[in-house]
């Protein structure tokens, strides 16, 4: 990363501390924020937090392994969720799952290559009466189709495609 | 075909708004105590506490610090009823909370929101601001005087644990979502060690009820010591799906009846932590004194096959414990061990038995209420359908 870029994370950083408070109960808002723009925690991010609010990287890390929605590894641009509950299985989930894979290229827990897609498996999603369920960042698809994925999968190569370069937080999911 | 049913047949949608609110303020802290507990409410999300109690407990705690959590968490499989509440009856969750913060004494709010629930919250921002220029949150709220109360929208990060309160109070400063010990219970020492009431979304919307339709109303309903309504989240192999409302007390049968479930073969009752109710049980009453629930129900046709419903519940609860203790973080584990032999066709009646065995320990020994429960299913599945599970033909994977 260059030196810049690091000035600049750092700064980000700092800011979304003084937004959400400099005590430990701030430690997941501003994860959260670095998630949604960066898609990981990078092990520089977490110095950088544990420093700010003044405890160990340690801790840090802790968090970021314990919950789903944060995470350590590069993701995507998109993280497609799939659910794989039980309303949502007896709904036909294993078919939209094989249809993401041929339609991607990958399997689950996997990024594609350009760095666009994450493809993971989820739990209930809360739309247990309208399955299968798939979230695509924040945004909520269901009664999704076989059919459906990959005009699904087009809108957001055409959203992203509208916004690259422009600084990731624009992700328009 | 599914038919999604209709919410706006729901009691929350003929209670007006800031009706709650206005009785409430208008009455002393310990009035409106006395009301929620003479009502018979008990906790919507799943345990089933005395909301009265716990409010009491809490109004007597003697702190200048007290905070009201909204557990927005919902992530029982199975469960979306908070979902359609807070889309279309966040008001009156936030009267709720507004409530419990006067009677108690807090200045304070926080609506802790699932991570999957994301997409809700600029529309929850935005009520939250339009309620703060009303002046129904805020300083002197309502105008009353030395009332002050404001909420604030926390996200969670995708961890099914954090619904257990305490856990939700470890994310919520800052910590891994691992369960604490309890007591103390969160009323003495919660939220930044200052007592706190966490209740379910849905708890708080009968609240707002109840104060505008009386204890009485409420308590004449549903069962002795279940009182009320309560929204049931359905899905499965069933005609209409959707969320319904229904008197405590309800029978399986008639539940199944006013969904279009008829010729199920099972019902799960309280999702994947609650209880699998067979066929020839379906005259029990959905209560807390017989089989409780926080709302979840999912239908089983006569076709599905009881066991990859197990596995599916037993992959869901390795997924989500959060690894703090052995009985849940071995013993999920090695009943899912059980139910791939079983699958294979290669599960002993002996060792089956000492897999209950286990998942009983896991009952006893878990150290909060997802180990606690998740052998629940496992258990009435081979309870009642050793015939389906044992002596299986082997599968290819
Ligand atoms: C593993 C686990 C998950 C839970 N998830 C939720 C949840 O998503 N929503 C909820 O309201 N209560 C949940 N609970 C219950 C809470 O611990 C707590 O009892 C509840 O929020 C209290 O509110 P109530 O009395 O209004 O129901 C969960 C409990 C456990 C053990
Ligand atoms: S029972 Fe499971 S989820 Fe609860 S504390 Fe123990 S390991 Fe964690
Ligand atoms: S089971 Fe898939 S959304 Fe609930």
């Amino acid at each position: 990363m260059l030196v810049s870029e690091r000035e600049q994370l750092r700064e980000n950083i700092e800011q979304w501390v003084a937004q959400y408070g400099s005590d430990r109960s701030a430690l997941i808002p501003v994860l959260q924020e670095v998630q949604r723009k960066y898609h990981h925690i990078s092990e520089y991010v977490m110095q950088v937090v544990a420093d700010t609010l003044n405890i160990h990287p340690v801790e840090v890390y802790g968090v970021v392994s314990f919950y789903s929605f944060i995470g350590l590894r590069p993701k995507g641009r998109f993280i497609i969720r799939l659910c794989r509950t039980i309303s949502c299985a007896m709904q036909g989930n294993n078919r939209i799952a094989r249809q993401l894979e041929n339609d991607l290229g990958i399997h689950f827990g996997e990024t594609t290559p350009d760095g666009n897609f994450t493809l993971e498996w989820a739990n209930c999603l809360g739309m247990c009466d309208r399955g299968p369920a798939m979230l695509v960042n924040d945004r909520i698809f269901t009664q999704v189709t076989p059919e459906s994925v990959h005009e699904i999968l087009d809108e957001c190569r055409k959203a992203f495609g509208a916004h690259t370069f422009q600084g990731e937080e624009t992700c328009p999911l | 075909m599914i038919m999604p049913t209709e919410t706006n047949q729901l009691t929350f949608s003929k209670v007006p708004i800031n009706e709650g609110m206005k009785s409430a303020l208008q009455k002393d802290r310990g009035e409106i105590i006395a009301m929620v507990s003479q009502s018979g409410l008990k906790g919507r999300g799943g345990a089933g506490f005395p909301t009265g109690i716990k409010w009491n407990l809490a109004a007597a705690a003697q702190d200048d610090q007290k905070f009201v959590v909204c557990n927005a968490d919902e992530g029982e499989p199975g469960t979306y009823k908070d979902r359609v509440i807070l889309t279309d009856y966040a008001n009156l969750v936030f009267e709720g909370m507004t409530i419990g913060g006067y009677a108690i004494g807090a200045r304070k709010g926080i609506l802790y929101l699932r991570a999957e629930y994301t997409y809700l919250r600029s529309f929850l921002e935005d009520l939250l601001e339009r309620r703060r220029r009303t002046g129904f949150l805020g300083q002197n709220v309502m105008g009353k005087r030395g009332f002050d109360f404001d909420i604030e929208i926390r996200m969670g990060a995708g961890a099914y644990v954090c619904g257990e309160e305490t856990a939700l109070i470890e994310s919520l400063e800052g910590q891994r979502g691992e369960p604490r010990n309890r007591p103390p219970f969160p009323v003495n020492t919660g939220f930044m060690g200052h007592p706190t009431i966490v209740n379910n979304v849905e708890t708080f919307a009968w609240v707002t009820c109840i104060l505008v339709k009386g204890a009485d109303w409420f308590r004449k309903i549903g069962t002795e010591k279940s009182t009320g309504l309560k929204l049931f989240s359905v899905s499965g192999d069933c005609s209409f799906s959707g969320v319904f409302e229904f008197p405590m007390g309800i029978t399986v049968a008639e539940l199944l009846e006013r969904v279009g479930g008829i010729g199920a073969k099972a019902v799960q009752v309280g999702g994947a932590s609650g209880h699998c109710v067979p066929a020839s049980e379906f005259d029990r009453t959905i209560a807390f004194e017989d089989v409780p629930t926080g709302g979840s129900i999912i239908v089983f046709g006569p076709d599905r096959d009881m066991l990859a419903v197990a596995k599916n519940f037993m992959e869901f609860f390795i997924d989500e414990s959060c690894g703090q203790c052995t009985p849940c973080r071995e013993g999920n584990e090695r009943l899912l061990e059980g139910i791939l032999m079983l699958e294979q066709g290669r599960c002993s009646m002996r060792y089956l038995r000492e897999l209950c065995a286990l998942g009983e320990t896991m009952q006893a020994a878990s150290k909060c209420g997802l180990g606690q429960s998740s052998p629940n299913a496992f258990l009435s599945i081979v309870a009642h359908f050793k015939d389906e599970i044992l002596g299986r033909a082997p599968v290819a994977d």
